[in-house]
């Protein structure tokens, strides 16, 4: 018998700025449902918001995917795309191949990636250039108190 | 704190049922069962959108009468700076004296009292860390009590967020009473200080103030008819008897959508008004988007206050008429009174104008405090949605198939509310009928023959 959870596949577009943004509300929406803790939500936004961008702006179609269950919180962004050829590269804050269009958009900063960093408590990233970037975010609930 | 009052309430008797109102309300607090609409307490925000889209006027305000007026010796008015902006007139001191015309015995602006607030925002942006790893970024502005309640409701996780200044209103009361009300002479209950507010929603968090502050608050549309024939004449000029402290154009400017961030004067500030845009607004905020930006004046009416859901005047010309006002004399600064006194009260109580009351969460969006049962009762809400059209029409007195889906989930409505549904269960029914029908004892063959016959 599988534990009772929840699990929400949401598509998302490359290059598509107008939806931006959709996956990481879904996904803040059903935990809000959920009665989670509103700081722990938070983190959990903007990491997915993160990389739900990273996804528009950098590979070519992915899908954001979250699950809860009784032990914790896990979302996965994974796309098809270019990948990333230097993953030590890209994870340093300012680190950013966007194009001069993205940042006249108000993306493209470097800071996506520190900052998921900074917001989960387990990361891993999984990317082969050419092919497409598994990104996988767990989080934990607080300790009871 | 469970127990909230309310300021916006149904007349069940006017109500119609006709579900106008349960799309426009920004919390779905709104349900229509046995064709009368209810609004759901815990939901309610005092936003006033029901009041304005209400045809049959089933919505109002509770408020007081001006027959409350008659119980005090000495009346004190504080009138939101939006009164300012539903006149035609060149000053406010001419509306200020159709309020002592009226009867009251003073008046004691709360715009004067928005300029004090417009130093302790100003003192608290400035204070603020400046990079968001230090803090909650942006700031979020609490002088509207419905962006407030919004933020407790839909977006708790924004709570530390809210600038901790108390709204000018409250800071108006605060002050009349320790300044004003010792050198009167007269008994704190012999004096009557009364709020003229723009909005259901101030005169809710008044109430709930924690300590009593005023002792009753009228609707602007209230006096409207008879400040506007009190008004003195074109080009009289009136000695005004007793107002303490004048506001400059700084806090009449507060009226208006823009008005607080213009008098504030931060840098990478921004305004918005109207409830929906404050909603996306603060939607995109926790994602985590804006942190560049330092502070946020949120304003749920359109065009600020002057769009009030108990003002009389078009929010458009009014918040014309507030900029006029407002900029009569140009200068941008607050005057060397407001500076001083800002400082005076502030050394008497370091805490005057902010309040470290904890503002509690009271998220309205959980399914259960149980996580595994909130986890059931989601993919139970999931499985009826994928039942329901999803066309949100509304017939079945939930503002969305999605709302309804909950709604059933919690026990709070069935699914056959639905007239889809319905429809369908009614037509497998005449179809099981209609078997049944033609299922005849055998005995009666005949019958079967005779009908065949009978076909043309
Ligand atoms: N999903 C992805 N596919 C391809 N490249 C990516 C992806 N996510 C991140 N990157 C690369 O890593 C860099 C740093 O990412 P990030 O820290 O989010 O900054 P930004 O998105 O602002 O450029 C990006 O500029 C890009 O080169
Ligand atoms: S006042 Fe606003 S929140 Fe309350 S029921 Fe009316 S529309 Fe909804
Ligand atoms: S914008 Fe002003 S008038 Fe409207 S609800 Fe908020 S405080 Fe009241
Ligand atoms: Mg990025």
């Amino acid at each position: 018998m599988t534990e009772p959870h929840v699990r929400l596949e949401i598509p998302v577009e490359g290059n598509n700025f107008t939806a931006a943004g959709e996956a990481a509300s879904r996904v803040k929406k059903t935990l809000q449902k959920l009665g989670i803790d509103s700081t722990l939500i938070r983190r959990v936004a903007i990491a997915t918001y993160e990389a739900e961008m990273n996804i528009v702006i950098h590979a070519d179609a992915g899908k954001i995917v979250l699950q809860v269950d009784a032990d914790g919180i896990t979302v996965l962004a994974e796309d098809r795309g270019k990948g990333i050829p230097d993953l030590e590269k890209a994870m340093t804050a300012g680190f950013s191949t966007a194009s001069d269009r993205v940042r006249a958009m108000g993306f493209g900063a470097g800071m996506g990636l520190p900052n998921i960093k900074k917001c989960t408590d387990y990361l891993a990233i999984d990317t082969e250039v050419n092919i497409g970037t598994k990104v996988v975010m767990k989080f934990n609930y607080p300790a009871a108190t | 704190m469970e127990l909230r009052t309310h300021s916006v309430v149904l007349e069940a008797e006017k109500c119609k049922g006709c579900t106008n109102c349960i799309k426009q309300c920004p919390t779905e607090a709104i349900r229509v069962r046995n064709g009368k609409a209810f609004i759901l307490t815990e939901r309610c925000i005092d936003c006033g959108e029901c009041i304005r889209i209400c045809e049959n006027h089933a919505k109002k305000a509770v408020a007081t009468d001006l027959e409350t007026l008659a119980h005090y010796d000495y009346r004190v008015a504080l009138p939101a700076p939006s009164l300012y902006a539903q006149f035609k007139v060149e000053k406010p001191e001419k509306i200020i004296a159709a309020l002592y015309r009226f009867g009251f015995d003073e008046v004691y602006e709360v715009a004067f009292a928005a300029e004090l607030t417009t130093c302790a925002i100003q003192e608290c942006v400035e204070n603020h860390p400046k990079t968001n790893a230090a803090g909650p970024y942006p700031l979020i502005s609490s002088s509207c009590p419905v962006v407030t309640r919004l933020v407790q409701i839909r977006f708790p996780s924004l709570i530390p967020n809210l600038l901790p200044v108390d709204p000018p209103y409250i800071t108006a009361a605060k002050i009349f009473l320790q300044e004003r009300l010792p050198r009167l002479n007269i008994p704190r209950e012999k004096v009557g200080l009364f709020f003229i507010t723009p909005c259901p929603a101030k005169i809710t968090d008044l109430n709930n103030y924690g300590q009593p502050l005023v002792d009753g608050a009228l609707p602007i549309n209230l006096l409207f008819g008879e400040l506007n024939s009190l008004l003195p004449e074109q080009g009289t000029v009136q000695a005004l008897p007793l107002v303490h402290h004048r506001s400059g154009g700084i806090g009449i400017g507060w009226a208006r959508a823009g008005g607080e961030s213009w008098g504030v004067n931060a840098e990478n500030a921004l305004a918005v008004d109207g409830i929906q845009n404050v909603a996306r607004l603060l939607e995109e905020i926790e994602l985590g988007k804006f942190h560049d930006i330092r502070y946020i004046e949120a304003l749920a009416c359109p065009q600020g206050c002057v769009g009030g859901a108990l003002t009389v005047e078009n929010p458009f010309v009014a918040r014309a008429r507030i900029q006029k006002l407002a900029g009569r004399d140009g200068a941008h600064t607050l005057s060397n009174e407001v500076k001083m006194m800002y400082a005076d009260l502030k050394r008497q109580d370091a805490h005057f104008f902010t309040h470290d009351k904890g503002i509690p969460d009271q998220s309205v969006l959980r399914l259960d405090r149980d996580l595994a049962k909130a986890i059931e009762k989601l993919n139970q809400l999931e499985a009826i949605l994928a039942k329901l059209p999803e066309i949100d029409c509304g017939a079945c007195g939930s503002p969305t198939c999605r709302s309804l889906a909950e709604d059933v989930v919690q026990g709070n409505a069935q699914m056959t509310d639905c007239l889809f549904i319905l429809r369908e269960q009614l037509e497998k029914l005449a179809r099981k009928l209609l078997i049944l029908a033609q299922n005849r004892p055998p005995a009666m063959d005949w019958a079967n023959e005779k009908e065949e016959e009978n076909d043309p």
